[in-house]
């Protein structure tokens, strides 16, 4: 008798979250495109539009230890492609380091020698509670720049350890400079070395929370099969821990990158420091700042898509 | 009617008249930057505030130095009173976004004037007047045996990221095809302390700079500085382009010191000065540069005796440079090229007329 109620547009439960949606989108369209058209409004009144012309003049300044061959006739970017490439080295250095040496002590957590377990935690609490800049500054000023120089440097077959680095392959000391075929500066020396010693203390954590999610059965059952605690932690353990260590690496990693541009606090030509000279000479301030932002952003994101990978492979296949 | 229609001619000409007088008043204050510091009460100035002579902390915590005398003066001119600044300690990277975002009004840390920085294509900077001219050395340990620049060749060197000096060393270098390793830092303190540590043979600046930073090392008799100029360094005041009526407002106070160094105007003298020209109608020179007549002060947008009050606060610029870096002080340097242009120098002040 009754004609089927229509039911009113506002309450549509098709419609609203549609509506809903796209209001919010608008919302946050109107803001950016306000926020763009200001920073464009600005500029324009400040004389400051973006140009990228002035990448292609030559940079005027050196940069110490290149991968890329480097000098002061080349243009700006290849200054900051040179100091890409000393991040990337020092990223990648130190991704490696920090792993293998959070590894070890984010299991040394679990060792049946209380002193070794205690050495362990004693290491993370301290390390992760300090700044890192901090410690940047007292590897390289305090440790670092302590090594003894020029004749009196720490010589081994093949290998010297001076006050301005490490030399391997045949190094030989030549008008009060050492020389060899192989060399790690020590202001890369420092960085990594104050890189991965903060990292690890983080990734131990991440390892210990991962190894500690493992049943205890797990290490009984495998000990009552007779594996050694050794064989326990490689083949059963650990396999299992990796579901839950890697989400966690992949922040922990991505942390690494971004700190590496601390670098300029130990004299380290990466980056961020050719950046930095590069905006001074030039006044480009937003263009290098735009470049900078883009580099980290395409740094972790690559450092993210890669651990991604890693973690599908860990999971649990379902089939 | 015909008198009533010549009144009504006049009118919007009385109208106008009053709008151009409204407009003339606001001459001397169209300036946004010095409207700002007037009504802030405070002057917001960029300094090193870590190098011996030109801008230090004192153990009481003041300010001391040449670059903060030029601080004090612009505000003594601005404000009346050379007590109102704010300091603000930059690195040399970040003195010039400092400026440019408007964190600072004046920038007075030993800054090298250059095309770069000054040009609307470049940084966009507006120079003052050149309170120093110095020029770019090389200080190395009295041990290592070095005598020239060819000497470094190889060697690493330690320098200040985002200077002049960085450029400057990769062009000597270049003419005299040596290679050699910079060793960069953030700041003058990094700098130093890898220097004193024996990381790099060298260490290039200012040699103004040089000098300074010497007279803190355990041992200032250990080091020398290199007999080679590498370059011209005018250390000057900075403001941002944008601002011409504050910059003008800057530029004036510090012809002023000069000026007054050359009129024999000093801290000690002003009072007396100030009763001569308001004494003596005839001495129209001095009257017009101690604003008892004349609109100099106003033009500027900046109170009548200006002069008087910066030359009150920090002395005139021969006094200013012997108390901070001269015989005064710890530095010791001559004044060189800083001498008045009659004495044979490159101080020169413009006329006040």
């Amino acid at each position: 008798m009754a004609t089927p109620a229509v039911t009113p547009w506002w309450r549509n439960r098709r419609l609203i979250p549609w509506l809903v949606q796209g209001v919010a989108g608008l919302l946050v369209l109107v803001v950016v495109a306000f926020l763009v058209g200001n920073l464009v409004r600005n500029l324009t009144n400040a004389g400051l539009l973006l140009s990228w012309s002035w990448l292609r003049n030559p940079a005027g300044f050196d940069v110490s230890e290149t991968l890329l061959p480097f000098n002061a006739e080349l243009p700006y970017w290849r200054a900051l492609l040179a100091g890409l490439v000393n991040t990337l080295r020092v990223v990648l250095a130190g991704l490696i380091g920090a792993t293998v040496l959070g590894t070890l002590i984010g299991v040394a957590a679990f060792s049946s020698n209380g002193l070794l377990r205690r050495l362990a935690r004693v290491y993370v609490e301290l390390i992760r509670n300090i700044p890192l800049l901090l410690q940047l500054v007292f590897w390289y000023f305090v440790v670092f720049l302590a090594l003894p120089g020029g004749e009196q440097a720490i010589q081994l077959p093949g290998v010297v350890l001076a006050k301005s680095g490490l030399y391997l392959g045949k190094p030989e000391l030549i008008n009060g400079v050492w020389q060899g075929q192989l060399r790690l500066t020590v202001e890369f020396g420092a960085l990594l070395t104050g890189l991965v010693v903060y990292t690890a203390a983080f990734i131990a954590e991440v390892v210990r929370g991962g190894v500690a999610s493992v049943p205890p059965g797990q290490w009984e059952a495998s000990r009552s099969l007779g594996l050694t605690p050794l064989q326990t932690l490689q083949r059963i353990v650990l396999p299992q821990a990796l579901r839950v260590i890697v989400p966690g690496l992949n922040s922990q990693y991505i942390s690494l990158a971004k700190n590496s541009s601390l670098a300029v606090a130990c004299g380290y030509s990466d980056l961020y420091s050719v950046a930095e000279t590069t905006l001074n000479q030039t006044g480009r301030a937003v263009e290098v700042v735009l470049i900078l932002l883009g580099s980290y952003l395409v740094i972790d994101l690559l450092i993210s898509a890669l651990m991604n990978g890693v973690n599908s492979w860990v999971q649990i296949k379902e089939r | 009617m015909v008198r009533l229609r010549k009144l009504a001619l006049c009118a919007p000409l009385l109208a106008a008249l009053a709008l151009v007088g409204c407009a003339s008043e606001g001459g001397g204050i169209q300036s946004q930057k010095l409207n700002g510091v007037k009504s802030r009460g405070k002057l917001l100035c960029g300094v090193d505030g870590k190098l011996p002579g030109f801008s230090f902390v004192n153990p009481d915590g003041s300010y001391s130095g040449l670059d903060v005398d030029v601080c004090r003066a612009v505000a003594a001119a601005t404000l009346g009173d050379p007590s109102k600044v704010e300091y603000r300690d930059l690195n040399s990277s970040e003195r010039f976004a400092a400026l440019a975002s408007g964190e600072i009004d004046l920038l007075s840390r030993n800054t090298t004037y250059t095309l770069s920085r000054d040009a609307s294509g470049g940084n966009g900077l507006s120079f003052a007047p050149t309170v120093f001219y110095d020029g770019q050395g090389v200080m190395a340990p009295k041990a290592a045996g070095i005598n020239s620049l060819k000497d470094l060749a190889g060697k690493p060197i330690c320098v200040e990221s985002g200077t002049t000096t960085e450029l400057n060393l990769a062009d000597r270098m270049r003419e005299i095809k040596a290679t050699y390793t910079p060793l960069k830092f953030q700041t003058g303190d990094q700098t130093y302390a890898a220097y004193l540590q024996g990381r790099c043979v060298a260490v290039t600046s200012d040699r103004s700079q040089l000098a300074a930073k010497r007279t803190s090392f355990p041992d200032p008799a250990g080091h020398v500085l290199l007999p080679e100029v590498l370059s011209k360094e005018p250390l000057t005041p900075v403001t941002v382009n944008a601002d011409p009526g504050w910059a003008d407002a800057v530029r004036w106070t510090i012809y002023a010191l000069m000026q007054a160094e050359e009129l024999g105007i000093t801290q000690a003298n002003i009072d007396t000065k100030v009763a001569e020209a308001k004494a003596n109608p005839n001495q129209a020179d001095l009257r017009r540069f101690l604003g008892v007549e004349g609109d100099f002060g106003k033009q500027l947008g900046l109170p009548a005796d200006f002069v008087v009050q910066a030359v009150k606060a920090v002395g005139n610029y021969g006094e200013l440079f012997e108390r901070n870096v001269g015989q005064g002080s710890k530095l010791k340097l001559e004044r060189g090229l800083n001498r008045q242009w009659s004495d044979g120098g490159l101080i020169y002040s413009p006329p006040f007329r």
